[in-house]
């Protein structure tokens, strides 16, 4: 397996707030790999590092082996055509339609013209979220879960190689997490699209990644796949994974 | 969570008012230099590609064509109640038929592009704000970068070229309601010569003092389309953050413009008239 994305020694500060203090980690083309860690551990600064919406202090980042975060700002845009990002709440547009949501980066972004092909691409998305009927609702009127899914046929729409997904379960109810791990999973197999993904979500997130960072401190303290990390003997870790399991053992 | 602000060794407290000085200079440095960068990054995207006329069209309509009914009720009130006022005032010198003329040039060249300007900022600057910060707060903005599309290019050049647009249009639109107004006020109620009204008008207002007016409300506009997308561009997470950028925007917005309005009128006495 190649690496695909890598972050080497990552540091951002806020003010005096030191959030990521040296994370550095590889992710491996066609695989899903999760982040995780507790809340507010800067888990988001990280891969908005990724994708270049927020800049490093220091570190840096590697997209195919070119590194990005010093490359001039064309360059980026160029390489950034390659990623996309599912945002924690969706981040649709409020002014456009879903239908003018989904065909937003296909116009803006890989400058096409032709409406029928727009069209085409935009319902296709559409039934590929299982939401065929919703094109002409306003963002505003869709559920948690519909927005969510939105998103990810906005993503979708670009052809990315890379997908950032921040917390796409968070706030959804179980059936309608397990449906959307299932896409994701669906995106990595259908479309060989490399997942990133970040979550609170432990026991989902051990069942459908590949590899698995946890981010304590401001620091990558271990990675490796999700057998590997059951067997961890980092103290931390380890406490954080008893707490999620049992409530697996309360649960089932 | 570290306590790293109890690490930092305190100030005495005669030192205090000193330290928050400093403190506030160098926020109001930082916070300049940040709206200048704004500034620039708004000047390299304007003449980039694609012109996106059909938003440009939507921020003309919005900040236009909806302004119609405000800007034509208010420069309509200025003109009678400046009207009322000077025509008393110049009765005193039995010189009322004046009255045409000098509303016409203050309207012209003051009036008219002021008042213009604070309306809409009230109408439309605030909400220029609060639009762009809720799109800031609610990650749209991050969400067109992603896409690789420059949310400046896309969101604040149709705003500014609109309003650099609109506001002499607007303006226009005031000094002939003004004027109207004014008209109605001396002649209708008061009684001056409408014969002497039009003939001192015409003899004493030139199209530079109209010209100048227009040319005052470009320049208001674009300021006001900068600092108003500026404030929402930076809001700050949280449900205050939008209103309390959006009250920022206006009052930054209103005294900018009228020092700006000193200025150019001064440099406007000096070498325009
Ligand atoms: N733009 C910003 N300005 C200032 N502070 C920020 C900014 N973005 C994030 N932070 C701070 O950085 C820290 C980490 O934030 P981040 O959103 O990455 O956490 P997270 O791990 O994603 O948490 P969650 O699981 O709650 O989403 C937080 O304390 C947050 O307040
Ligand atoms: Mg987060």
């Amino acid at each position: 397996m190649e690496t695909i994305v890598e972050v080497q020694d990552i540091h951002k500060a806020f003010g005096s707030l030191e959030v990521l203090k040296g994370a550095s980690m590889p992710f491996e083309e066609g695989r899903i790999t999760a982040i995780i860690g507790q809340s507010g551990t800067g888990k988001s600064v990280l891969i908005k590092t990724i994708i270049g919406v927020m800049d490093p202090d220091r570190g840096e980042v590697f997209f195919r082996g070119e590194e990005i975060t010093t490359a001039p700002a064309e360059r980026r845009r160029e390489i950034r055509r390659n990623f996309g990002y599912l945002f924690q709440d969706s981040a649709l547009f409020d002014s456009m339609s879903v239908y003018d949501n989904i065909a937003f980066p296909l116009v803006e972004s890989l400058g096409m013209r032709d409406r029928k092909k727009i069209r085409a691409i935009v319902e296709e998305k559409l039934e590929w979220i299982g939401l065929p009927e919703v094109g002409r609702k306003m963002p505003a009127e869709l559920s948690g879960g519909m927005r969510k899914r939105v998103g990810l046929a906005r993503t979708l729409a670009a052809r990315p190689e890379v997908l950032l997904f921040d917390e796409p379960t968070t706030g959804l109810d179980p059936v309608l997490a397990e449906s959307i791990n299932d896409l994701i999973v669906r995106v990595n197999e259908e479309f060989g699209i490399t997942c990133i993904l970040i979550t609170h979500d432990i026991q989902a997130t051990f069942r459908i990644s590949n590899a698995i960072g946890f981010l304590y401190e401001g620091v990558i303290q271990e990675h490796g796949t999700p057998e590997e990390l059951s067997r961890t003997s980092h103290p931390i870790l380890r406490k954080f994974l008893t707490n999620s399991f049992a409530d697996l053992g309360v649960a089932g | 969570m570290s306590d790293s602000s109890d690490d930092r060794p305190s100030t005495h407290f005669l030192l205090r008012p000193a330290e928050n000085l400093g403190r506030a200079i160098v926020g109001t440095l930082e916070e300049l230099g940040r709206f200048f960068v704004f500034l620039g990054r708004v000047l390299r995207a304007l003449p980039r590609r694609p012109l996106r006329w059909k938003l440009l069209a939507e921020q003309m309509e919005r900040i236009g064509v909806r302004s119609i009914p405000i800007i034509a009720l208010s420069s309509a009130a200025i003109g009678a109640i400046f009207s009322l006022q000077i025509t008393i005032l110049l009765g005193w010198f039995q010189a009322e038929t004046m009255v045409g003329a000098a509303v016409g040039i203050t309207l012209a060249r003051e009036l008219a592009p002021v008042i213009t300007t604070l309306m809409l900022i009230a109408k439309n600057g605030s909400s220029m704000t609060a639009e762009l910060g809720t799109m800031r707060v609610t990650e749209q903005i991050d969400a067109m970068e992603t896409m690789s599309v420059d949310p400046v290019h896309y969101l604040v050049v149709p705003r500014m070229v609109a309003s650099v647009l609109v506001f002499p249009i607007l303006t226009g639109l005031a000094n002939v309601v003004g004027v109207t107004g004014a008209y109605v006020i001396a002649v209708e109620m008061m009684g001056v010569d409408p014969g002497g009204f039009f003939e001192q008008l015409y003899w004493y207002v030139n199209p530079i003092d109209v010209v100048s007016g227009l040319i005052k409300a470009s320049v208001m506009g674009f300021m006001m389309s900068v600092i108003c997308s500026y404030f929402g561009f930076y809001s700050d997470r949280g449900s205050k953050g939008v209103g309390e950028s959006a009250t920022r925007a206006v009052v930054t917005s209103s005294v900018g413009i009228l020092i700006a309005d000193y200025v150019m009128a001064d440099l406007m006495l000096k070498w325009l008239y």
